[in-house]
Protein backbone atom coordinates (compact mmCIF):
# COMPACT_ATOMS: atom_id res chain seq x y z
CA UNK A 1 0.00 0.00 0.00
CA UNK A 2 1.82 3.30 -1.27
CA UNK A 3 0.45 6.84 -1.06
CA UNK A 4 1.58 8.35 -4.38
CA UNK A 5 0.08 11.55 -3.27
CA UNK A 6 3.09 14.12 -2.16
CA UNK A 7 3.42 14.88 1.38
CA UNK A 8 1.20 16.94 2.82
CA UNK A 9 2.32 20.26 3.93
CA UNK A 10 0.22 20.36 6.93
CA UNK A 11 -1.18 17.44 9.00
CA UNK A 12 -2.97 17.69 11.90
CA UNK A 13 -4.33 14.33 14.04
CA UNK A 14 -6.47 14.78 17.21
CA UNK A 15 -5.95 18.44 17.79
CA UNK A 16 -7.41 19.17 21.21
CA UNK A 17 -7.61 22.57 23.00
CA UNK A 18 -9.30 23.81 26.10
CA UNK A 19 -9.32 27.33 27.50
CA UNK A 20 -9.81 27.46 30.97
CA UNK A 21 -10.28 31.29 32.41
CA UNK A 22 -13.29 32.57 34.35
CA UNK A 23 -15.88 30.69 34.87
CA UNK A 24 -16.57 27.01 32.92
CA UNK A 25 -13.77 25.80 30.89
CA UNK A 26 -14.35 26.64 26.98
CA UNK A 27 -13.63 23.48 24.31
CA UNK A 28 -12.18 25.30 21.38
CA UNK A 29 -11.04 22.66 19.75
CA UNK A 30 -12.53 18.98 20.67
CA UNK A 31 -10.58 16.41 18.21
CA UNK A 32 -9.63 17.63 14.96
CA UNK A 33 -7.88 15.66 12.03
CA UNK A 34 -6.57 17.88 9.28
CA UNK A 35 -4.68 17.49 6.23
CA UNK A 36 -3.93 20.47 3.75
CA UNK A 37 -1.87 19.06 0.14
CA UNK A 38 0.48 21.06 -1.19
CA UNK A 39 -1.60 23.90 -4.01
CA UNK A 40 -4.91 23.65 -1.80
CA UNK A 41 -7.10 26.39 -0.72
CA UNK A 42 -8.77 25.34 1.76
CA UNK A 43 -11.56 27.33 3.96
CA UNK A 44 -12.16 26.97 7.12
CA UNK A 45 -15.67 28.53 7.92
CA UNK A 46 -18.31 28.31 11.19
CA UNK A 47 -19.92 30.45 13.75
CA UNK A 48 -17.88 32.96 15.94
CA UNK A 49 -16.45 31.55 19.12
CA UNK A 50 -16.98 27.64 17.56
CA UNK A 51 -12.98 27.59 17.79
CA UNK A 52 -11.72 28.06 14.04
CA UNK A 53 -9.35 31.01 14.95
CA UNK A 54 -8.22 28.82 18.15
CA UNK A 55 -7.55 25.84 15.78
CA UNK A 56 -5.92 28.14 12.78
CA UNK A 57 -3.50 29.49 16.04
CA UNK A 58 -2.78 25.95 16.59
CA UNK A 59 -1.51 24.80 12.99
CA UNK A 60 0.68 27.98 13.57
CA UNK A 61 2.05 27.29 16.59
CA UNK A 62 1.33 30.25 18.31
CA UNK A 63 -0.98 28.45 20.86
CA UNK A 64 -0.03 24.32 21.89
CA UNK A 65 -2.53 21.88 21.55
CA UNK A 66 -3.64 19.87 25.25
CA UNK A 67 -3.20 17.43 22.77
CA UNK A 68 -3.13 15.87 19.11
CA UNK A 69 0.21 16.23 16.77
CA UNK A 70 0.87 18.54 13.78
CA UNK A 71 3.40 18.08 11.16
CA UNK A 72 4.66 20.62 8.59
CA UNK A 73 6.37 19.23 5.21
CA UNK A 74 5.83 15.51 7.10
CA UNK A 75 8.21 16.69 9.86
CA UNK A 76 6.34 16.54 13.59
CA UNK A 77 6.55 19.40 15.66
CA UNK A 78 5.49 17.35 19.23
CA UNK A 79 9.11 18.68 20.52
CA UNK A 80 9.56 22.01 18.96
CA UNK A 81 10.09 24.88 21.21
CA UNK A 82 8.94 28.36 21.20
CA UNK A 83 12.05 29.48 19.65
CA UNK A 84 11.95 27.13 17.11
CA UNK A 85 8.15 27.65 15.72
CA UNK A 86 9.17 31.15 15.64
CA UNK A 87 11.48 30.04 12.90
CA UNK A 88 9.34 28.35 10.88
CA UNK A 89 6.58 30.99 11.23
CA UNK A 90 9.67 32.96 9.35
CA UNK A 91 10.12 30.29 6.82
CA UNK A 92 8.13 27.40 6.32
CA UNK A 93 3.96 29.35 7.66
CA UNK A 94 3.00 33.05 6.65
CA UNK A 95 0.22 34.55 8.46
CA UNK A 96 -2.00 37.25 8.26
CA UNK A 97 -4.38 38.36 11.12
CA UNK A 98 -8.08 39.95 11.13
CA UNK A 99 -5.87 43.35 12.77
CA UNK A 100 -2.55 42.95 10.55
CA UNK A 101 -0.52 43.57 13.22
CA UNK A 102 1.98 45.24 11.43
CA UNK A 103 4.80 46.87 13.65
CA UNK A 104 3.53 50.89 13.99
CA UNK A 105 6.51 51.82 14.05
CA UNK A 106 8.49 50.71 11.46
CA UNK A 107 7.73 51.87 7.51
CA UNK A 108 6.31 49.55 5.19
CA UNK A 109 9.24 48.86 3.46
CA UNK A 110 10.70 47.75 6.87
CA UNK A 111 7.79 45.60 7.81
CA UNK A 112 7.83 43.97 4.53
CA UNK A 113 11.79 43.29 4.66
CA UNK A 114 12.08 42.58 8.42
CA UNK A 115 11.33 38.72 8.13
CA UNK A 116 12.86 38.20 4.67
CA UNK A 117 16.78 40.16 6.79
CA UNK A 118 15.79 37.72 10.23
CA UNK A 119 15.66 34.64 8.06
CA UNK A 120 19.33 35.43 6.86
CA UNK A 121 18.69 37.29 3.59
CA UNK A 122 21.07 39.54 2.34
CA UNK A 123 19.83 43.35 2.84
CA UNK A 124 19.61 43.56 -1.50
CA UNK A 125 17.98 40.38 -1.73
CA UNK A 126 15.16 41.33 1.11
CA UNK A 127 14.91 44.65 -0.88
CA UNK A 128 14.72 43.44 -3.77
CA UNK A 129 11.53 40.64 -2.65
CA UNK A 130 9.95 43.92 -1.25
CA UNK A 131 10.36 45.89 -3.68
CA UNK A 132 8.64 43.20 -6.36
CA UNK A 133 5.80 41.87 -3.82
CA UNK A 134 4.25 46.09 -3.01
CA UNK A 135 4.54 46.64 -6.87
CA UNK A 136 2.03 43.38 -7.18
CA UNK A 137 -0.26 44.39 -4.40
CA UNK A 138 -0.67 47.53 -5.94
CA UNK A 139 1.61 49.16 -3.16
CA UNK A 140 4.54 51.15 -5.18
CA UNK A 141 4.86 54.50 -3.83
CA UNK A 142 3.75 53.37 -0.24
CA UNK A 143 7.21 52.54 0.65
CA UNK A 144 7.80 55.05 2.86
CA UNK A 145 4.46 55.43 4.68
CA UNK A 146 3.67 54.29 8.62
CA UNK A 147 1.35 51.55 9.07
CA UNK A 148 -1.23 54.51 10.56
CA UNK A 149 -1.20 56.31 7.61
CA UNK A 150 -2.90 53.85 5.10
CA UNK A 151 -6.28 52.19 4.93
CA UNK A 152 -7.40 49.24 6.64
CA UNK A 153 -7.18 47.48 3.05
CA UNK A 154 -3.70 48.88 2.48
CA UNK A 155 -2.09 47.48 5.59
CA UNK A 156 -3.74 44.13 4.81
CA UNK A 157 -1.98 43.77 1.41
CA UNK A 158 1.31 45.45 3.46
CA UNK A 159 0.56 42.43 5.80
CA UNK A 160 0.17 40.09 3.00
CA UNK A 161 3.59 40.93 1.35
CA UNK A 162 5.17 40.83 5.10
CA UNK A 163 3.93 36.68 4.99
CA UNK A 164 4.89 36.12 2.01
CA UNK A 165 8.13 37.82 1.44
CA UNK A 166 10.52 34.43 2.37
CA UNK A 167 8.00 32.42 0.00
CA UNK A 168 6.65 29.94 2.75
CA UNK A 169 5.16 26.43 1.13
CA UNK A 170 2.36 27.75 3.65
CA UNK A 171 -0.13 30.67 3.58
CA UNK A 172 -2.65 30.84 6.95
CA UNK A 173 -4.65 33.69 7.18
CA UNK A 174 -6.87 34.30 10.09
CA UNK A 175 -9.98 36.34 9.23
CA UNK A 176 -7.86 38.64 6.93
CA UNK A 177 -11.02 41.09 5.51
CA UNK A 178 -12.74 40.58 9.13
CA UNK A 179 -12.00 44.15 9.61
CA UNK A 180 -12.05 45.29 5.78
CA UNK A 181 -15.15 46.70 3.98
CA UNK A 182 -16.75 45.23 1.15
CA UNK A 183 -14.10 46.58 -1.61
CA UNK A 184 -11.28 45.50 0.83
CA UNK A 185 -13.24 42.24 0.99
CA UNK A 186 -12.90 41.80 -2.52
CA UNK A 187 -9.47 43.19 -3.41
CA UNK A 188 -8.54 40.32 -0.32
CA UNK A 189 -10.03 37.84 -2.07
CA UNK A 190 -8.82 38.60 -5.46
CA UNK A 191 -5.16 38.00 -4.18
CA UNK A 192 -5.42 35.18 -2.06
CA UNK A 193 -7.23 34.02 -5.35
CA UNK A 194 -4.13 34.98 -7.43
CA UNK A 195 -1.45 33.90 -5.03
CA UNK A 196 -3.37 30.54 -5.10
CA UNK A 197 -3.19 30.14 -8.64
CA UNK A 198 0.29 30.36 -8.60
CA UNK A 199 0.60 27.64 -6.25
CA UNK A 200 0.43 28.93 -2.95
CA UNK A 201 -0.81 26.77 -0.61
CA UNK A 202 -3.46 28.57 2.02
CA UNK A 203 -5.49 28.08 4.96
CA UNK A 204 -8.21 30.26 5.18
CA UNK A 205 -10.25 31.07 8.58
CA UNK A 206 -13.39 33.17 7.59
CA UNK A 207 -16.90 33.68 8.77
CA UNK A 208 -17.76 35.47 5.46
CA UNK A 209 -19.18 32.75 2.51
CA UNK A 210 -18.10 35.08 -0.04
CA UNK A 211 -14.62 34.68 1.04
CA UNK A 212 -14.59 31.24 1.54
CA UNK A 213 -16.11 30.40 -1.57
CA UNK A 214 -12.38 31.37 -3.34
CA UNK A 215 -11.04 28.55 -1.03
CA UNK A 216 -11.10 24.92 -3.39
CA UNK A 217 -12.53 23.28 0.02
CA UNK A 218 -14.67 23.96 2.42
CA UNK A 219 -14.28 22.61 5.82
CA UNK A 220 -17.37 24.01 8.02
CA UNK A 221 -16.30 24.17 11.83
CA UNK A 222 -19.10 23.71 14.69
CA UNK A 223 -18.31 23.88 18.23
CA UNK A 224 -14.87 23.01 17.91
CA UNK A 225 -14.96 19.93 15.26
CA UNK A 226 -15.01 19.41 12.08
CA UNK A 227 -19.06 19.17 10.60
CA UNK A 228 -18.00 19.01 7.05
CA UNK A 229 -15.31 19.08 4.53
CA UNK A 230 -16.27 19.56 1.21
CA UNK A 231 -14.40 20.05 -2.59
CA UNK A 232 -15.89 23.18 -4.29
CA UNK A 233 -17.11 22.28 -7.63
CA UNK A 234 -14.29 23.93 -9.91
CA UNK A 235 -15.58 23.56 -13.73
CA UNK A 236 -17.62 26.58 -15.70
CA UNK A 237 -20.90 27.20 -14.18
CA UNK A 238 -23.38 24.78 -15.19
CA UNK A 239 -27.04 26.00 -15.84
CA UNK A 240 -29.13 25.05 -13.86
CA UNK A 241 -31.72 26.36 -11.25
CA UNK A 242 -29.07 26.82 -8.36
CA UNK A 243 -27.10 29.98 -9.53
CA UNK A 244 -30.09 31.03 -12.39
CA UNK A 245 -32.45 30.79 -9.81
CA UNK A 246 -30.79 33.24 -7.64
CA UNK A 247 -30.36 35.74 -10.38
CA UNK A 248 -33.55 35.15 -12.37
CA UNK A 249 -35.77 37.93 -12.72
CA UNK A 250 -39.60 36.95 -12.77
CA UNK A 251 -41.09 36.72 -16.15
CA UNK B 1 -40.24 39.86 -18.82
CA UNK B 2 -43.37 42.27 -19.66
CA UNK B 3 -42.45 45.07 -17.33
CA UNK B 4 -38.18 45.13 -18.37
CA UNK B 5 -39.68 44.95 -21.76
CA UNK B 6 -41.76 47.88 -21.57
CA UNK B 7 -39.11 49.52 -19.89
CA UNK B 8 -36.53 49.39 -22.83
CA UNK B 9 -39.48 50.83 -25.32
CA UNK B 10 -40.26 53.63 -22.90
CA UNK B 11 -36.47 55.13 -24.70
CA UNK B 12 -37.99 54.89 -27.86
CA UNK B 13 -39.24 52.19 -30.47
CA UNK B 14 -37.28 49.21 -30.90
CA UNK B 15 -37.48 45.27 -32.47
CA UNK B 16 -37.30 42.45 -30.71
CA UNK B 17 -33.54 41.66 -31.64
CA UNK B 18 -32.48 45.07 -29.71
CA UNK B 19 -34.42 44.44 -27.16
CA UNK B 20 -32.51 40.96 -26.13
CA UNK B 21 -29.30 42.76 -27.01
CA UNK B 22 -29.71 45.83 -24.81
CA UNK B 23 -30.99 43.35 -21.94
CA UNK B 24 -28.18 41.50 -22.39
CA UNK B 25 -25.80 44.35 -22.20
CA UNK B 26 -26.91 45.66 -19.20
CA UNK B 27 -27.29 42.97 -17.08
CA UNK B 28 -24.72 41.17 -18.19
CA UNK B 29 -23.35 37.33 -18.13
CA UNK B 30 -24.84 36.50 -14.87
CA UNK B 31 -28.26 37.15 -15.95
CA UNK B 32 -29.61 33.70 -17.94
CA UNK B 33 -29.38 35.24 -21.55
CA UNK B 34 -33.10 35.78 -22.78
CA UNK B 35 -34.49 33.34 -25.35
CA UNK B 36 -35.48 35.49 -28.25
CA UNK B 37 -38.43 33.19 -29.03
CA UNK B 38 -39.59 34.38 -25.80
CA UNK B 39 -39.37 37.76 -26.10
CA UNK B 40 -41.30 37.61 -29.42
CA UNK B 41 -43.93 36.25 -27.60
CA UNK B 42 -44.24 38.43 -24.57
CA UNK B 43 -44.27 41.27 -27.11
CA UNK B 44 -46.95 39.85 -28.88
CA UNK B 45 -48.68 39.16 -25.56
CA UNK B 46 -48.41 43.18 -24.75
CA UNK B 47 -49.48 44.36 -27.71
CA UNK B 48 -52.90 42.34 -27.84
CA UNK B 49 -53.74 43.98 -24.07
CA UNK B 50 -52.38 47.62 -26.00
CA UNK B 51 -49.30 48.10 -23.89
CA UNK B 52 -47.42 48.61 -27.06
CA UNK B 53 -47.81 48.57 -30.93
CA UNK B 54 -46.15 47.47 -33.27
CA UNK B 55 -45.30 48.32 -36.75
CA UNK B 56 -43.82 46.36 -39.98
CA UNK B 57 -40.95 47.98 -41.45
CA UNK B 58 -40.05 47.14 -45.03
CA UNK B 59 -36.31 46.07 -45.25
CA UNK B 60 -35.02 45.21 -49.15
CA UNK B 61 -32.61 42.43 -48.71
CA UNK B 62 -34.20 40.35 -45.64
CA UNK B 63 -37.91 39.57 -44.04
CA UNK B 64 -39.89 42.37 -43.07
CA UNK B 65 -38.86 43.33 -39.27
CA UNK B 66 -41.72 44.96 -36.54
CA UNK B 67 -40.71 47.78 -34.83
CA UNK B 68 -42.78 48.49 -31.35
CA UNK B 69 -43.28 51.37 -29.81
CA UNK B 70 -44.64 52.92 -26.44
CA UNK B 71 -48.63 53.16 -25.88
CA UNK B 72 -49.88 55.91 -22.92
CA UNK B 73 -51.31 52.28 -21.74
CA UNK B 74 -47.77 50.58 -21.63
CA UNK B 75 -46.51 53.93 -20.03
CA UNK B 76 -49.01 53.87 -17.60
CA UNK B 77 -48.15 50.54 -16.58
CA UNK B 78 -44.70 51.13 -16.03
CA UNK B 79 -45.76 53.95 -13.65
CA UNK B 80 -48.02 51.50 -11.63
CA UNK B 81 -44.61 49.14 -11.88
CA UNK B 82 -42.09 51.88 -10.39
CA UNK B 83 -45.08 52.89 -8.10
CA UNK B 84 -45.19 49.75 -6.06
CA UNK B 85 -42.88 47.90 -3.68
CA UNK B 86 -41.62 44.33 -4.79
CA UNK B 87 -42.48 41.50 -2.00
CA UNK B 88 -39.70 40.76 0.02
CA UNK B 89 -37.45 37.45 -1.24
CA UNK B 90 -39.01 34.50 0.84
CA UNK B 91 -37.48 31.80 2.86
CA UNK B 92 -36.21 28.41 0.72
CA UNK B 93 -39.78 26.66 2.29
CA UNK B 94 -38.49 23.66 0.71
CA UNK B 95 -35.54 23.27 2.07
CA UNK B 96 -37.03 24.10 5.43
CA UNK B 97 -40.08 21.52 5.05
CA UNK B 98 -37.07 18.88 4.91
CA UNK B 99 -35.57 20.14 7.61
CA UNK B 100 -39.04 20.11 9.44
CA UNK B 101 -40.34 16.64 8.77
CA UNK B 102 -36.99 14.69 8.31
CA UNK B 103 -36.42 13.33 11.99
CA UNK B 104 -40.51 12.10 12.05
CA UNK B 105 -39.80 10.03 8.58
CA UNK B 106 -36.24 8.60 9.83
CA UNK B 107 -35.45 8.72 6.03
CA UNK B 108 -33.09 11.51 6.55
CA UNK B 109 -30.62 13.13 9.36
CA UNK B 110 -31.17 16.86 9.80
CA UNK B 111 -27.29 17.94 10.13
CA UNK B 112 -26.59 15.69 6.65
CA UNK B 113 -29.62 17.68 5.32
CA UNK B 114 -27.58 20.97 6.53
CA UNK B 115 -24.36 20.00 4.85
CA UNK B 116 -25.78 19.11 2.10
CA UNK B 117 -27.81 22.11 1.53
CA UNK B 118 -24.21 24.09 2.26
CA UNK B 119 -22.32 22.33 -0.44
CA UNK B 120 -24.78 23.73 -2.77
CA UNK B 121 -25.14 26.98 -1.50
CA UNK B 122 -21.38 27.70 -1.63
CA UNK B 123 -20.47 25.91 -4.48
CA UNK B 124 -23.67 28.37 -5.90
CA UNK B 125 -21.37 31.24 -4.10
CA UNK B 126 -18.11 30.16 -6.32
CA UNK B 127 -19.75 30.23 -9.35
CA UNK B 128 -21.50 33.62 -8.72
CA UNK B 129 -17.09 34.85 -7.67
CA UNK B 130 -16.42 33.60 -10.90
CA UNK B 131 -19.05 35.47 -12.89
CA UNK B 132 -18.16 38.47 -11.12
CA UNK B 133 -14.70 38.37 -11.46
CA UNK B 134 -15.52 37.69 -15.55
CA UNK B 135 -17.52 40.16 -15.75
CA UNK B 136 -16.88 43.64 -16.96
CA UNK B 137 -15.36 46.19 -14.59
CA UNK B 138 -17.37 49.07 -15.52
CA UNK B 139 -20.63 47.53 -15.47
CA UNK B 140 -21.85 48.52 -12.07
CA UNK B 141 -25.49 47.18 -13.15
CA UNK B 142 -24.30 43.64 -13.27
CA UNK B 143 -21.98 43.83 -10.71
CA UNK B 144 -24.75 44.86 -8.52
CA UNK B 145 -27.02 41.96 -9.80
CA UNK B 146 -24.50 39.64 -8.75
CA UNK B 147 -23.53 41.08 -5.58
CA UNK B 148 -27.12 41.11 -4.44
CA UNK B 149 -27.42 37.08 -5.19
CA UNK B 150 -24.33 36.84 -3.24
CA UNK B 151 -25.69 38.57 -0.42
CA UNK B 152 -29.08 36.54 -0.17
CA UNK B 153 -26.86 33.70 -0.35
CA UNK B 154 -24.62 34.46 2.15
CA UNK B 155 -28.09 35.28 4.60
CA UNK B 156 -29.15 31.70 3.42
CA UNK B 157 -25.60 30.11 4.88
CA UNK B 158 -26.25 32.45 7.66
CA UNK B 159 -29.30 30.79 8.17
CA UNK B 160 -28.49 27.72 8.29
CA UNK B 161 -25.47 27.87 10.46
CA UNK B 162 -28.23 28.78 12.83
CA UNK B 163 -30.13 25.62 12.09
CA UNK B 164 -27.05 23.78 12.80
CA UNK B 165 -26.25 25.62 15.86
CA UNK B 166 -29.70 25.00 17.16
CA UNK B 167 -30.10 21.14 16.45
CA UNK B 168 -26.93 20.00 17.25
CA UNK B 169 -27.55 21.06 21.18
CA UNK B 170 -30.61 18.88 20.58
CA UNK B 171 -28.43 16.03 19.53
Amino acid sequence: MSDERPTPVLRAEGLVKTHHGEGAPAHAVRGVDLCVRPGEFVAITGPSGAGKSTLLHLLGGLQRPDAGSIWLDGECTDRYSEARWAVERRKRIGIVFQFFNLVSNLSVADNVELPALLAGAAPKQARAEREQLLAELGLTGKERSMPGELSGGEQQRVALARALVNHPPLLLADEPAGSLDSKGTREVMRLLSRFHQRGQTILLVTHDARLASAADRVISFFDGRIADDAALDGGTPPRRPGISGVLELKD
Amino acid sequence: MRLPLLALLARGPAHGYELKQDLEQLLGSAYPQPNVGQIYVTLGRLEKSGLIEGEDVTQSSRPNKKVYHLTEAGREALRVWFEDPEDEPRVRDEFFMKLALAPQTGLADQISLINRQRRQYLNTMRQLSRLAAAEDRDNRIAHLLIEGAMLHLQADLDWLERCQEELEELE
